[in-house]
């Protein structure tokens, strides 16, 4: 269990899109989040969700990791598509139920919400499943210096999100063990509603707490003793190069955009 | 060995109180005068709350002392400006192995403290590299903290010290936390970079079997040295450290029983073996 939570979705892998640097994923992303939102035609929309699989591929990430991610957004994907083919009127009529119609608009704007939607989401995928969550931190930071400048510690918040990520295992593993201590006491955390179990969760959120503050206590103590100090200048172990294949993605992702307005897809 | 003339931290007419707490209760310590030699391998025992963690934040700068001063290189500790410096000289391993790893891999644990450095990249990998082949801990390297066992933790914190090139190297009960194995592979590493590399070790810890190793072992209570001298001397006086509620080696125990049977035994042995060759060498004469 706790081992699926530090890899965060992060699957290790050293295909291209492994390799890319962390800070071109995430800008990449971004430009196709907002070349799939200017794109009003089913030709561009289904070129770009042959474009993920594509990469998909190439990644060499299994695809049920995928369709796992997916599922969350099944739901929402299902109400969309329901919302849109009974009440989204024009073109012609191919279903009707007593005082349900569903007509050909409402299934061509239906399914291309949806198609957005899942490529979207695949794209976003595409990214968590090939980049640790520390460059994705890093690669995220990145691009939230300029906000040093208005005052934000954007080196700090990185600091701070690269240790909650150290911890969030460890924490796992210390609410496990507290869970098991109040089992052994007679606790009941399985049984009852959802209320019920909810509040079951209290006499574990106590302790957890205490013991977070006094980890974090611990752990300022060791950092300071480690030379560690607001403010300061830090260097990297491995430093973030930009090489070649980064420089290329991103020409093809502008490129993609390019043609995209150009013909307008 | 080393040869143990210079001094590498003293500390004068130490004393530090937690002001502020509810109670104005004795200070946390008192009066302490200490000095640690370059290469001296020093363990700190006392009861609990004698003021041993203490005093082991004065000698890094972590605390800075109500009264009195700690010279470390040179440096007063008071002098906060150079700080960093001496955080540098003087690493520190904590009890709680998971409570000091900071980073998400092994390696970038122990550039951790290199990076607070400002080193260039390169010096920092081709430091973390020495230093994870010198501790045995190549193949871990890329694993992940909370995958480790506990020793492997502590020798981690141990390697990230390292790195930084310390002079001297401040251990809280560093295997208080840990299993027999574990513990054996924390003071193995300590030991070999106290007679290999010359690094001064301040050792506080609860284990009389692990004290022993020391070349002077400092007693500490109620926030005053109470006694310093070499182990064989320090362990053989049991009136003291029952005192204190501590106790002596297996062996000093077990001797101090077999002479008040009457058995003439060597006086300050420390190690099992020593008792073993004494008990023999009383039966070869009788």
């Amino acid at each position: 269990m706790s081992r699926s939570i530090t890899m965060g979705q992060y699957l290790p892998g050293n295909s291209f899109i492994h390799l890319l640097n962390p800070r071109i994923k995430v800008l990449s992303l971004l430009l196709v989040l907002f070349l799939l939102f200017s794109i009003q035609t089913y030709t561009g929309l289904i070129s770009l969700f042959l474009v993920v699989l594509i990469l998909i591929a190439v990644a060499r990430v299994p695809f049920r990791y995928f369709l796992r991610g997916l599922r969350p957004i099944l739901y929402i994907a299902l109400f969309a598509l329901v919302i849109y083919f009974f009440f989204t009127r024009g073109g012609v009529v191919l279903l009707r139920v007593g005082i349900i119609t569903v007509e050909s608009e409402g299934v061509r704007e239906g399914l291309f919400v949806v198609t957005r939607l899942i490529t979207l989401v695949l794209f976003s995928l595409l990214l968590t499943l090939t980049t640790t969550p520390l460059s994705l931190t890093y690669g995220m930071g990145y691009f939230l210096k300029p906000l040093r400048y208005i005052g934000l510690p954007t080196e700090e918040v990185a600091m701070i999100m690269a240790i909650s990520l150290r911890f969030i295992p460890t924490l796992m593993e210390e609410s496990q063990r507290l869970m098991r201590a109040q089992i052994a006491r007679g606790a009941d955390f399985e049984t009852g509603s959802i209320f019920r179990r909810a509040k079951s969760l209290v006499p574990l959120i106590v302790p957890l707490f205490v013991s977070a503050f006094r980890r974090a206590d611990e752990l300022a103590l060791a950092m300071e003793a480690r030379g560690y100090r607001l403010g300061a200048i830090r260097t990297r172990m491995y430093e973030d190069t930009i090489a070649p294949r980064d420089w290329m993605v991103l020409a093809i992702t502008l490129a993609l955009i390019a043609v995209t307005f150009t013909i307008g897809l | 060995m080393v040869k143990q003339s210079e001094i590498m931290i003293e500390a004068r007419a130490l004393a530090y109180d937690y002001s502020g707490e509810e109670e104005p209760s004795s200070p946390a310590l008192s009066g302490v005068n200490l000095t640690v030699h370059r290469g001296e391998y020093l363990t700190l025992i006392g009861p609990n709350g004698s003021g041993k963690t203490t005093l082991l934040k004065l000698l890094n700068a972590l605390l800075t002392p109500s009264d009195g001063e700690v010279i470390v290189e040179g440096i007063s500790t008071v002098d906060e400006e150079r700080t960093p410096q001496i955080h540098k000289i003087c690493g520190m391993i904590f009890q709680n192995p998971d409570n000091q790893l900071v980073a998400t891999t092994v390696e970038e644990d122990i550039a951790f403290g290199l990076e607070n450095l400002a080193l260039p990249s390169v010096e920092i990998r081709r430091r973390v590299v020495d230093v994870a082949g010198l501790l045995g801990l190549n193949h871990l390297l890329q694993k992940p903290p909370h995958m480790l066992s506990g020793g492997e933790k502590q020798r981690v914190a141990i390697a990230g010290v390292l790195a930084m090139q310390p002079g001297c190297i401040l251990m809280d009960e560093p295997t208080a936390m840990l299993d027999p194995a574990g513990r054996n592979d924390v003071i193995e590493t300590v030991r070999m970079l106290n007679r290999d590399q010359g690094i001064s070790v301040v050792h506080v810890t609860h284990f009389p079997e692990e004290a022993v190793y020391a070349d002077r072992v400092v007693v500490l209570d109620q926030g005053r040295m109470v006694r310093q001298g070499p182990p064989a001397e320090v362990f053989n006086d049991l009136q003291l450290l029952h005192s204190l509620g501590l106790r002596g080696t297996t062996a000093v125990e077990l001797a101090a029983m077999l002479r008040e049977d009457g058995f003439a035994l060597q006086p300050q042995l420390l190690h099992c073996r020593e008792l073993v060759e004494s008990l023999c060498s009383l039966e070869l004469k009788s």
